[in-house]
C-alpha cells in the first residue's frame, strides 16, 4: 500500500522539527559548555587557554590575598598540588572566602596570564559531617561579641 | 532497642510487599477475582508496618536517642523541636523512608478505590503486582543498603544536628514532603500503564482512571516545585529561584512528561488517538522520577541535594535499567493493540493543540535531560569536566515556553474535531484587541524587552480566552433569565473537570508573565557601607544602622540592622543575617526579603566588619517574582477545584450544561 499525501507530509513536517530542534539543542550545548580545570591543566594548555570561558577550580594560596576597596578588586593566586594562577576578581569576597579555602572562579585566561573571573564560588562540602578535632568554626565574629560585652 | 525495632518493621513490610506482588500476579494468572480483597489487605499491612518504622524513627529523633545511626549523623539536642521532626528526610536513608511510607499510602488508597469500584481483571491483578514490586524496591533498599536503624555502640553524647542549609527556613518541613507526594506518585499511573500491556487489554475506563491519579500526584510535584523554587529563593541568598541545578532538573523533567501525558490522555479519551505515546510518556515520567532519585541519591552529581552513599547507585541503576528494558519490550510486544481507533480530521482542532503542545513539552524534557546528563557523559565517554550552562538552558527554554504560552489559551478555546474559520474569529476578536490594547500600553509604559512585552500580551490573550470560554457559555445561560454571577458559577459548575482546569491554566499565565518580568526587569547592587551611611539604587536607599552578634541555641549569628527608604520614605527595617554552625567552617547568609505584589526587594548580608564599622549589603530589586508563587497557588487550587467530591444535587441543577459554540458532554472537559 502506498502511502498516503497525508501520511507522507506528516513524516516529513516531523523530520524537519526533529532536525530543527536537534540542530539547536547541539548549537545551543556547544555553545555554553564550560570547562572545569585545575591550574596545571590550564596552564598545561598553553596559548589555546586564552580568550575562553572556564571554569579553574583549586586553593586559595596562603598570603595571595588582596583586597582593593577602592578599585573593588580581589586578586588572590589559586594553586593546586603543582601550579597556581593569577586571579583578578571584580566584588567584595563573601564572607566565607579565606586563605586556604576550596574555591571555583568562572572566567577568562587572558594572555597577560591573569585569570579575569567573573563569578567566585566558595566550594562548602555538601556532605555534612560533624567537625573533626582540631577543626574550628570561623571565629572572627567573636570579636563582635567581645564588643558587646558577652 | 528502638534501632532494631525499626529495622523489624521494615522487613516485615518487605515481606507483605512480596507477598502483594505474588498473590497480584497469581490472581492475575488464573484471570480471578478474588486477589483484590488479598491485595488490599496485604496493602493496608504493608502501610502497618511501615508507619511503624517512621513513626519509630520520628520517637528515636525526638527522644535524641544516638544510639540509632540516623539520629547519630542528623541528630542534636540543640536543634529546635520542629526541626528535629523534619530532620528525618534531611539525608539520604530517612528520605527514603519517607519515600516508602508515601508509596505504602499510595497503594493502600489505590487498593481503597479499587475494591470500592469492584474493579477486577487481569489489568487490575498486574497493576497492583507492578505497584508491589516498585514497594518491594524501595523496602530493600531501605532494609540493607540504606537502613537509617543501624546502631551505634557505644552512642554518642549528641551530633551534629541536620545540615545547616535545611534547618535555616520552615520550608524544609513543606517542600520535600510535597515533592516526594509528587514524585513517588507518578508510580500509580505507571503501574496502572504497566499492568494494562502486561495484561494486553486497555479498558475504556483506562484514561479516566490513570488521569485521577495522575491529577493528585502532578498537582504535589507543581506545588513542591513551586516550594522549593520559593525556599531557594528565602534561603540561599542569591536572590534567584532556579539555576538549572540537576536536582532542580529532576524534579521538572517528570513533571513535563507529566504534564504531556495529561493532555494527550485527554485526546486518547476523547479520539481514541494517541494510545501508544500516552503510555510512553506515563512510563517515562516514571522513569525519571528513577532516573532524578539516582542522580540526586548516588552521589554522581554534585549539588546542594546530593548526598553521597557508595552502594544506592548501583541499585538504583538496575532498576531503572529493568523498567527501561521491560517496558520497551512491553511497548513493543503490544503494540498492536494500542492501535489509534481515531485520526486527525483538521489542523484547526483542539487535537492539532494538544499535539503541538506534546511536541513542545517532550522537547522540553528532552532538552533538559540532554543538559542535564551531559557533564556526566562527557566525562564518562572523554574523560573532560565540564558543565553545562545555565545559558543553554535558558536558550532553549525560551521559545519553547512562549509557544506554550500561546497554546495555553488557544489550546482550550479551539473546539474537538473541526473548528470553522468564523467561530474562531468570533472567539479571538475580543481577546485580540485586549492583547493589543495592552501591547500599546506597555510600550506606552516604557517596557522595551521584546521578551518581556510578548510575554504579556500573548498572556493577556490566553487570558481573554480562557475568560471567554466561561462567560460564553454564561450569556446563554444569563439569556434564560440568570443572574451573572450566578450563570458564571452555573458554568464553572457543570463542568469542574474543564474549568478547573483553566484555573491552572491562568495560574500557568502568572508564572510565565513573573518570571519573565523578574527575570529581565532585575537589578542589583552592592556596596560597603560604613555604619550611619547609606546607599542608593533606583528609587531605593539602603542605610546600614548597626551591626549585632546573637547566640542561638543551634548557632551563633552576625546580624546588621538596615534600613531600607523607597523615594525618600521609609519602607521598612530589615534584618539580612549571616549564621555561624558549629559543624559548618563557613556562615550561611539569611536574606531579609521585603515581598510585594510590584517588586521584592531583596537584601543580604554579604560580608562585615570585626568592629561593626562597615558592612557589604547586596540588594536585589525583582519585581514580579511574587507572581511565581502566586500562580503555583493559584495552579494549586484549580487542581482542588476539579478534584472536590461532587455534592448530589436536583436533577433540575444536573442538567447537561450548555458550553458555548463547542458542544461537550458533562465531564468530558479538560
Amino acid at each position: 500500500m502506498a502511502m498516503s499525501k497525508r501520511t507522507t507530509g506528516t513524516i516529513f513536517g516531523a523530520v524537519v522539527v526533529l532536525a530543527v530542534f536537534a540542530y539547536l539543542v547541539w548549537g545551543g550545548i556547544g555553545k555554553n559548555l564550560v570547562y572545569f580545570l585545575t591550574p596545571s591543566e590550564l596552564l598545561a594548555k598553553g596559548t589555546s587557554a586564552y580568550g575562553s570561558n572556564v571554569r579553574l577550580g583549586g586553593m586559595v594560596d596562603s598570603g595571595s590575598v588582596h583586597w582593593n576597596a577602592d578599585t573593588r578588586e580581589l586578586r588572590f593566586r589559586l594553586k593546586d598540588e603543582t601550579k597556581s594562577v593569577e586571579v583578578i576578581s571584580s566584588g567584595a569576597p563573601p564572607q566565607m572566602f579565606s586563605e586556604g579555602i576550596g574555591c571555583v572562579v568562572e572566567g577568562v585566561f587572558s594572555a597577560d596570564g591573569v585569570f579575569h573571573s567573573h563569578n567566585l564560588m566558595v566550594k562548602h562540602s555538601n556532605e555534612y559531617r560533624a567537625p573533626r578535632d582540631g577543626q574550628k568554626p570561623a571565629e572572627y565574629y567573636r570579636e563582635l561579641f567581645k564588643q558587646q560585652g558577652q | 532497642m528502638t534501632g532494631p525495632l525499626g529495622h523489624v518493621a521494615t522487613l516485615l513490610a518487605l515481606l507483605c510487599a512480596v507477598a502483594g506482588a505474588v498473590v497480584a500476579f497469581l490472581g492475575g494468572r488464573s484471570g480471578g477475582e478474588r486477589f483484590v480483597g488479598t491485595s488490599r489487605r496485604v496493602a493496608y499491612v504493608m502501610l502497618a508496618f511501615v508507619a511503624a518504622a517512621f513513626l519509630t524513627m520520628e520517637y528515636a529523633l525526638v527522644t535524641h536517642d544516638f544510639s540509632v545511626k540516623y539520629v547519630a549523623q542528623v541528630g542534636s539536642r540543640e536543634t529546635p523541636l520542629f526541626y528535629t521532626v523534619i530532620s528525618l528526610w534531611s539525608a539520604l536513608q530517612g528520605s527514603i523512608l519517607l519515600w516508602c511510607l508515601i508509596l505504602a499510602v499510595y497503594t493502600a488508597l489505590l487498593a481503597r478505590s479499587m475494591a470500592k469500584s469492584g474493579a477486577s481483571g487481569r489489568d487490575v491483578a498486574f497493576s497492583f503486582g507492578t505497584l508491589f514490586i516498585v514497594n518491594v524496591f524501595f523496602l530493600v533498599l531501605i532494609s540493607f543498603p540504606a537502613n537509617p536503624f543501624g546502631t551505634l555502640n557505644p552512642a554518642p553524647a549528641n551530633g551534629p544536628g541536620p545540615n545547616p542549609l535545611l534547618q535555616n527556613h520552615a520550608f524544609m518541613g513543606i517542600h520535600p514532603p510535597l515533592l516526594y507526594t509528587g514524585y513517588v506518585g507518578m508510580a500509580v499511573p505507571f503501574s496502572l500503564g504497566f499492568g494494562s500491556l502486561l495484561a494486553g487489554r486497555l479498558d475504556p475506563e483506562w484514561p479516566r482512571r490513570i488521569r485521577k491519579w495522575t491529577i493528585v500526584p502532578w498537582a504535589f510535584l507543581t506545588l513542591g516545585i513551586v516550594a522549593g523554587s520559593w525556599w531557594s529563593y528565602e534561603v540561599l541568598g542569591w536572590g534567584g529561584y532556579w539555576a538549572w541545578d540537576p536536582v532542580e532538573n529532576a524534579s521538572f523533567m517528570p513533571w513535563l512528561t507529566a504534564t504531556a501525558f495529561l493532555h494527550s490522555v485527554m485526546v486518547q479519551e476523547r479520539r481514541g488517538m494517541l494510545k501508544m505515546w500516552t503510555l510512553t510518556l506515563i512510563i517515562a515520567t516514571f522513569l525519571l522520577t528513577l532516573l532524578g532519585t539516582f542522580l540526586t541519591r548516588s552521589g554522581v552529581l554534585a549539588s546542594v541535594h546530593a548526598f553521597t552513599e557508595g552502594l544506592i547507585g548501583p541499585f538504583f541503576l538496575g532498576f531503572l535499567g529493568l523498567v527501561l528494558l521491560s517496558s520497551l519490550v512491553l511497548l513493543a510486544w503490544r503494540g498492536e493493540a494500542l492501535r489509534s481507533t481515531g485520526s486527525l480530521d483538521s489542523a484547526l482542532s483542539r487535537e492539532t493543540a494538544f499535539l503541538a503542545n506534546n511536541l513542545l513539552f517532550a522537547g522540553f524534557a528532552f532538552t533538559v535531560l540532554l543538559g542535564t546528563m551531559f557533564p556526566l557523559i562527557s566525562e564518562a565517554v572523554r574523560g573532560v569536566k565540564v558543565s553545562v550552562g545555565a545559558p543553554y538552558f535558558n536558550q532553549m527554554s525560551v521559545p519553547i515556553a512562549l509557544g506554550l504560552v500561546f497554546l495555553v489559551g488557544v489550546g482550550p478555546a479551539l473546539p474537538w474535531r473541526k473548528g470553522s474559520p468564523e467561530l474562531l474569529g468570533k472567539k479571538f476578536l475580543w481577546p485580540g484587541v485586549a492583547a493589543a490594547v495592552a501591547g500599546v500600553l506597555l510600550l506606552l509604559f516604557g517596557v522595551n524587552k521584546p521578551l518581556v512585552w510578548l510575554t504579556i500580551v500573548m498572556a493577556v490573550f490566553a487570558i481573554g480566552l480562557l475568560v471567554g470560554e466561561v462567560l460564553g457559555p454564561a450569556a446563554i445561560r444569563r439569556a434564560r433569565g440568570e443572574g451573572a454571577l450566578r450563570a458564571i458559577a452555573g458554568v464553572a459548575l457543570s463542568n469542574r473537570r474543564r474549568y478547573g482546569g483553566y484555573i491552572v491554566h491562568a495560574g500557568v499565565l502568572l508564572i510565565a508573565v513573573g518570571v519573565a518580568v523578574s527575570s529581565l526587569y532585575r537589578r542589583e547592587g552592592e556596596w560597603t557601607i560604613k555604619l550611619h551611611d547609606a546607599a542608593t539604587m533606583g528609587p531605593y536607599a539602603i542605610q546600614f544602622d548597626s551591626l549585632w552578634a546573637k547566640s542561638e541555641p543551634q548557632r551563633d549569628a552576625v546580624i546588621a540592622g538596615v534600613t531600607a527608604f523607597r523615594k525618600g520614605s521609609q519602607v521598612g527595617r530589615y534584618y539580612p543575617r549571616l549564621n555561624y554552625y558549629p559543624t559548618q567552617r563557613e556562615p550561611i547568609a539569611t536574606p531579609a526579603v521585603r515581598e510585594g505584589v510590584r517588586e521584592d526587594l531583596y537584601l543580604v548580608l554579604m560580608a562585615y566588619d570585626e568592629k561593626g564599622q562597615h558592612a557589604t549589603i547586596k540588594a536585589i530589586v525583582s519585581p514580579l517574582v511574587g507572581w511565581i508563587w502566586y500562580g503555583g497557588i493559584v495552579m494549586g487550587l484549580g487542581v482542588i477545584f476539579a478534584l472536590l467530591p461532587r455534592r448530589r444535587r436536583p436533577l433540575e441543577d444536573a442538567a447537561p450544561a450548555v458550553t458555548g459554540g463547542s458542544r461537550e458532554p458533562v465531564g468530558v472537559g479538560d
